[in-house]
């Protein structure tokens, strides 16, 4: 049994992502391969070999893969596929992107967002914004799977040395183009490997009062996050959204502020392990998941907090 | 050009479901059902696409039970222009809903398919994609901006640093996410004429598609609950639990 792992990188750097991802296939038994598909990715390749418990690194280095490009990484991962008994990939928009063209292209069911290994064929994900938890069992020849990164410790990104080897094949479909993005800038941690996060909702007025949250998560540490409402309202762009749809989120410490707790966005927190929210109506549902709720105006309270951290 | 929409029926996005008592599903039994939320942001843009003149035609289709016709119904009152239901039972599998969604584009050849990028039951997110690897398109995933420019499509797409754009040659897959835009409700004058209008029924077996799948599902349960806490009375005592009882800071 030899599990591919399809790692997620960025500015030439293996992601954290990645890590639980290896770790949920540490858990199936077996070889771990990974894949590093992009343009210029030797020094990813490189770390990706340093990775706890992969044997080998397959690096595929070439143009039409930059940028991840679905219609042109899913037929390599594809070829590759056939080896393997499981192809693995985080459950981020990138993983999301690719991996069920993978699964369709070699007629199987793909499983989303496991957050336990029960067996090397079954597994647990949670359905319904996570208030019902499935188990499920796979027959496919190739299992493949999305991993919820929240699901499973990080492996340690050093003390391996796997065998880095070159796939030569280049798919380029010539269906799409890379015309541009827009990233986000941040010197905060990233949302999703956080150990603390500070979210704001609707209660926060405006982006402008954002910037509480910014100085009191500048403070501790910690990356700021927000609910559905508050990024529909425009007052902060998607990336930072959490819950159901957005992004999963499972911190040592979640500080929930101005936020209600529709179903909706506790499905992307509730499993963070200690649970703080801040609102000043005391029957908001996020009350009913905090470990320590505080009925306060957050103008008065944000600021507080963050003289007395 | 003429533009299909994929729409599920689900559990409404406001009903909290229960766990069945034997562990092999969530009870639906008397619970509101309504249309997926992407799935109605996907029929919106269409019918804006078809306001701007871009769109000819809207053909909106379900796989799903024979009450998934109340949604088509719903899509119709809001602008389709004629709806088709592959029925078939209640649980279907991501691939079999996007085999049996190529076989209808093989038979309407749309220019543009547009789903939601995940149906708030199952919470897959695979069908979209699926559809585009089984019938070659590009697909633009979990948009924000959408737009037509000759034989191309420009997405804007949500990702977890920001946002990217890609072009995409026409026939393309676009699914929805949720700042596409806002969508309307329909009135009650477009009800009463989305009664009038085509809605055929088809069978998977009359498309050819096996629905086979190679999941199943062994339980379902709850998750592990979590208690409520405790109310703080001040900020000061909320920092003296975090240091010192919850030990996070």
């Amino acid at each position: 049994m030899t599990i591919l792992v399809v790692a997620e990188h960025e500015n030439g750097a293996v992601a954290p992502a990645t890590l639980n991802t290896v770790a949920a296939a540490a858990k199936l038994g077996g070889d771990i391969h990974v894949l590093v598909a992009g343009q210029n990715v030797g020094g990813v390749a490189e770390s990706a070999a340093k990775i706890a418990g992969v044997a080998k690194v397959l690096v595929a280095d070439n143009a039409a893969y930059a940028h991840a490009l679905p219609e042109n990484v899913a037929p390599l991962v594809v070829e590759l596929a056939k080896g393997y008994s499981h192809v693995l990939a985080p459950a981020t928009t990138n993983g999301k992107n690719i991996l069920p063209r993978v699964a369709a292209l070699l007629d199987v069911d793909q499983i989303s967002e496991i957050i336990s290994v029960e067996s090397a064929d079954t597994f647990k994900r949670p359905i319904y914004a996570g208030n019902a938890i499935a188990t499920v069992q796979s027959s496919a020849a190739v299992k493949v799977i999305t991993v919820r990164t929240t699901g499973f410790d990080a492996v340690a990104a050093e003390g391996g040395s796997a065998a880095v080897e070159t796939v030569a094949a280049a798919h380029d479909a010539g269906k799409s183009a890379f015309v541009g993005e827009e990233l986000a800038k941040s010197d905060r941690p990233e949302l999703t490997a956080a150990k603390i996060v500070v979210s704001g909702g609707r209660g926060m007025g405006n982006g402008d009062n954002f910037k509480h949250l910014y100085a009191l998560a500048d403070k501790l540490g910690a990356a700021v996050g927000a609910s559905r409402a508050a990024v529909d309202a425009g007052f902060v762009p998607n990336d930072m959204q959490v819950g159901q749809t957005g992004k999963i989120v499972a911190p040592q410490l979640y500080i929930a502020v101005g936020i209600s707790g529709a179903i909706q966005h506790l499905a992307g927190m509730k499993d963070s392990k200690v649970i703080v929210a801040i609102n000043k109506d005391e029957e908001a549902p996020i009350f009913q998941v905090a470990d320590y709720g505080l009925v306060a105006d957050l103008f008065e309270a944000v600021p507080e907090l963050e003289k007395l951290v | 050009m003429k533009v299909l929409v994929a729409v599920k029926r689900v559990v409404d996005y406001n009903v909290k479901v229960r766990v069945k008592a034997d562990n092999s599903g969530v009870d639906l039994a008397n619970v509101k059902m309504s249309m997926n939320p992407f799935c109605e942001i996907a029929v919106e843009e269409a019918v804006r696409l078809k306001e701007k003149g871009v769109a000819s035609e809207i053909v909106v289709v379900s796989i799903g039970p024979t009450a998934a016709q109340e949604q088509l119904r719903t899509a119709l009152a809001l602008g389709a222009d004629r709806a088709i239901l592959v029925e078939a039972a209640d649980e279907l599998n991501s691939l079999a809903v996007a085999k049996a969604l190529k076989a209808v584009v093989d038979k309407e050849q749309p220019q543009l398919v547009i789903l939601g990028k995940q149906a708030i039951d199952s919470d897959n997110n695979q069908t979209g994609q699926m559809l585009a690897a089984l019938t070659g398109y590009a697909q633009g995933t979990f948009a924000s901006k959408v737009e037509v420019a000759g034989d191309k499509v420009n997405v804007t797409r949500e990702i977890d640093g920001g946002l990217q754009t890609v072009a995409l040659n026409l026939p393309a897959i676009v699914t929805t996410d949720l700042r596409l835009n806002e969508p309307r409700y329909a009135s009650l004058p477009n009800i009463m004429k989305a009664k009038k209008k085509p809605l055929e029924t088809v069978t998977p077996d009359a498309l050819g598609v096996s629905l086979a799948s190679t999941t199943k599902t062994l339980k379902v349960e709850a998750p592990a609950a979590r208690s409520a806490g405790i109310k703080v009375k001040s900020v000061a005592e909320l920092v003296e639990k975090l240091k010192n009882e919850a030990k996070v800071i």
